[in-house]
């Protein structure tokens, strides 16, 4: 950033003769732009498109591709694979497994929006409050925060363990025999697995929101203790606007926390008996050893569209911002 | 350490013979040193999904044995975890592979031989053959009557129980239907859990559905209905769940969320009276320490129905088999030294070194040296030998997409959800299920 040929606003105002030039000798659209300009914008722009194209936008259309066939993954996809929209027709009307999958996407969506996102803001403001001890707290909150799912999921299966887990025994369930089956029992294992999500998950929101809050003007809060507010009134009147750039990405992040969930799920119990998620179905039907390729991309479009909604949100918001 | 030296200068003596070995392949031919199929010396590669320290262990000393029987070839073994190597089976095959690797018997291995992912091995098998029985021989045939693996070890599955306990409480082992219920009864009044049944895994549940089936409706239907050529919806489906929902009520409490580890602790621990899984229940007494714990443990056969099938004798006895594949790119040089090392896994005493390692794999070889077997491994043997019918378990014999965790194994967790339930619906969701999948 500091380089003036990476940045556009400097080059513009202090070489504005060379753009001249060049529209006065050819006659050409008028730019400010040298050639060594053009060339370094053609590769900072070039270069991250074609790797995003080739890595990202490649096998997302070939996704779409494959969910059109039947493709079991072995050999080449031939014409005699194309089965036209039976996949859809199938995971819509046929596929048991599919509306669960997708409702348990909700839930655990509607959950961390809930309750484990503003647990994670509440916290976020109380540690801002410069009270004793707030580093500790931060780092207790925080530390979950570094351990990848897998390792989370493998934690809280041992507090689970209807016989040797801790929450069963520490409240007498294993002693007096009325044991729960935190993790088996399909009415409530998805709820079981949401708190040692949101273990997680709040520890993430809170060091998001501390560090927006840290950037909070002070004066901005002093003033409104001048004008007589209080402190909710000043956290919701006040705060909460600034902070709106923050809050998107907090919402955005939180989207996506549960549009990608997975680990937690395949790890207890490699999602089924109500720990369906759609990322599960696509995985154990195209990459586990059942190769339904071509159904599992199936699946895999129609998250890749529900995706959508929150990126766009979140992209239109951030050239909101910078425009 | 004196170990290691002393096969580094076997490796070495070895590598005179590969010297030669070398020498000839110049000359044009890769088999110069030995007659046939095999070739001495040189190198190969293994891809293991042994991953359980004694299995590992197992593998390396077979591999060791075999690198100095055989010239001092040069195996090099790529271990990848057991979950893993299973779930990726297709694109490792489709890959970059080693020249042989491990894997299982029944429809998983005649699905990737018929996709032309493995190597047959007819000239291997010829030279082998009259070391096992008809039930190994029938057991590595691929679609199209060739032979694509070579059988190394098997487990049966039977209701496994404490010597000790049944000792303590005067029980009897129960041979038909309603002595077994009657047993359960007692056990529960004893303040036992009569049958530990574990399924968070999903898979073990779906022993009991084998067994009750080849029980009550014998084996040909049991695998006309595993490979989809008999309905999910037919009454004889239903009538194995109703069966089956008459021993639920003496499962684990909470088995949904159990490991089949814990439930073999709620057996170890004496708080369950019997437990329906495969030998290899045994490395789970073993790996509690105490010795006099494995010698408590004993097993009976299923108990009988009372129908015509009863006679079958009919168990799940999964084989693990080791096979070439197609796609590695060192075969066609290797391809002397692997048919060798599949011919080595072939001999009885090439097994029981693995088996000395992994007590729950039982070797397949009819000239295994059976008088080191422990009375427990022996009655495997036994109870397997007399079996007229042999299957190889339910994830084995049928689509693996069928049988996994978001088909049957959560159908079967449904089912024992609530299994007083009038199974109609379900079996038509595993109908469709299985309607739905795209041919093989």
């Amino acid at each position: 950033m500091a380089n003036p040929t990476t940045s556009q606003a400097p080059a513009r105002t202090k070489a504005p003769e060379a753009g001249a030039l060049v529209t006065t000798r050819r006659k050409r659209r008028y730019t400010l732009l040298t050639r060594q300009d053009k060339l370094l914008i053609l590769m900072m722009v070039g270069v991250p498109l074609a790797l995003d194209l080739l890595l990202i936008w490649g096998p997302t259309l070939a996704s779409v591709v494959l969910s059109f066939t039947n493709w079991d993954g072995i050999g080449p996809v031939t014409g005699n694979n194309i089965v036209g929209l039976k996949n859809y027709q199938f995971l819509f009307t046929g596929y048991t497994l599919f509306w669960p999958a997708f409702s348990h996407n909700l839930i655990w969506l509607a959950w961390l929006t809930f309750i484990a996102t503003p647990l994670g803001m509440f916290l976020a403001v109380l540690l801002d409050r410069e009270m004793r001890g707030t580093r500790i707290y931060q780092s207790v909150f925080f530390l979950p925060v570094v351990l990848s799912l897998v390792v989370v999921g493998f934690i809280w299966e041992l507090q689970y363990a209807p016989n040797d887990g801790f929450i069963n025994n520490v409240f007498g369930l294993v002693k007096s025999g009325k044991l729960i089956d935190w993790l088996g029992n399909p009415r409530i294992n998805l709820f079981a697995i949401l708190v040692a999500a949101s273990w997680r998950h709040v520890g993430y929101i809170m060091i998001l929101y501390l560090a927006g809050l840290k950037s909070v003007d002070p004066s901005l809060r002093e003033a409104a203790r001048v004008d007589g507010a209080t402190q909710v009134q000043t956290f919701f009147h006040v705060v909460l606007p600034v902070m709106a750039p923050i809050n998107v990405i907090i919402v955005v992040v939180t989207a996506i926390e549960a549009l990608r969930a997975f680990d937690i799920a395949f790890i207890i119990n490699q999602g089924k008996n109500g720990l369906e998620l759609l990322s599960i179905l696509i995985y154990n039907n195209s990459l586990s050893e059942a190769s339904l390729v071509g159904f599992g991309s199936a699946i895999a479009v129609v998250l890749l569209v529900i995706s959508l909604g929150p990126i766009i949100l979140f992209l239109s918001r951030t050239m909101k911002t910078l425009a | 350490m004196n170990l290691d030296l002393s096969r580094r200068d076997v490796l070495k003596i070895a590598g005179y013979g590969s010297l030669a070995a070398f020498i000839a392949a110049c000359g044009g031919n890769t088999n110069t040193t030995t007659s046939g199929i095999t070739a001495k010396g040189g190198s190969m590669s293994l891809g293991s999904y042994n991953t359980d320290p004694g299995n590992k262990k197992g593998t390396q000393a077979l591999v060791d044995a075999f690198s100095s029987a055989n010239g001092g070839t040069k195996v090099k073994i790529n271990t990848v975890d057991h979950g893993t190597f299973q779930n990726q089976i297709s694109s490792y095959l489709q890959g970059t592979p080693e020249d042989a690797f491990t894997w299982f018997s029944g429809h998983r291995m005649r699905f990737f031989a018929s996709k032309g992912l493995a190597t047959p091995i007819d000239d291997v098998w010829d030279a082998v053959k009259s070391n096992y029985t008809e039930g190994f021989a029938a057991s590595v045939k691929g679609d199209d009557g060739h032979v694509y693996a070579v059988p190394t070890d098997y487990y049966p599955w039977a209701v496994f129980y404490r010597k000790d306990v049944f000792a303590a409480h005067g029980y009897t082992v129960p041979t038909n239907w309603d002595a077994f219920k009657a047993l359960c009864v007692q056990m529960k009044k004893d303040g036992l859990i009569p049958i530990a049944m574990a399924d968070k895994d999903g898979w073990p549940a779906q022993g009991t559905f084998d067994i009750i089936n080849l029980r009550l409706n014998g084996y040909d239907f049991h695998t006309e209905l595993l490979t989809g050529k008999q309905p999910w919806t037919d009454p004889r489906v239903t009538a194995v769940y109703k069966k089956w929902s008459e021993i639920t009520q003496y499962y684990s409490p909470a088995l949904s969320g159990l490991t089949w580890q814990q439930g073999a602790d709620q057996l170890l621990r004496k708080q369950a009276g019997m437990y329906l899984l495969g030998l290899f229940v045994s490395d789970e007494f073993k790996a509690s320490g105490s010795p006099a714990d494995l010698d408590q443990l004993d097993f009976f056969p299923f108990p009988d129905l009372g129908t015509q099938y009863d006679a079958e004798k009919a168990l799940d006895a999964p084989i693990d088999v080791y096979m070439l594949t197609k796609k590695s790119p060192t075969l066609s040089a290797d391809l002397g030294q692997a048919k060798a090392f599949m011919e080595f896994v072939s001999k009885g005493s090439t097994q029981v070194l693995y088996w000395q390692n992994a007590p729950g794999s039982i070797p397949t070889a009819s000239d295994a040296d059976k008088s080191q077997y422990p009375a427990l491994t022996a009655k495997a043997v036994q109870i397997v030998s007399s079996a007229k019918r042999i299957t190889q378990y339910f994830d084995r014999d049928s689509r693996p997409d069928f049988s996994g965790p978001n088909g049957m194994q959560g159908f079967l967790l449904k089912f024992l959800a609530n299994p007083s339930q009038d199974t109609t619906s379900l079996q038509g969701e595993m109908k469709a299920f299985w309607d739905s999948l795209p041919p093989e």
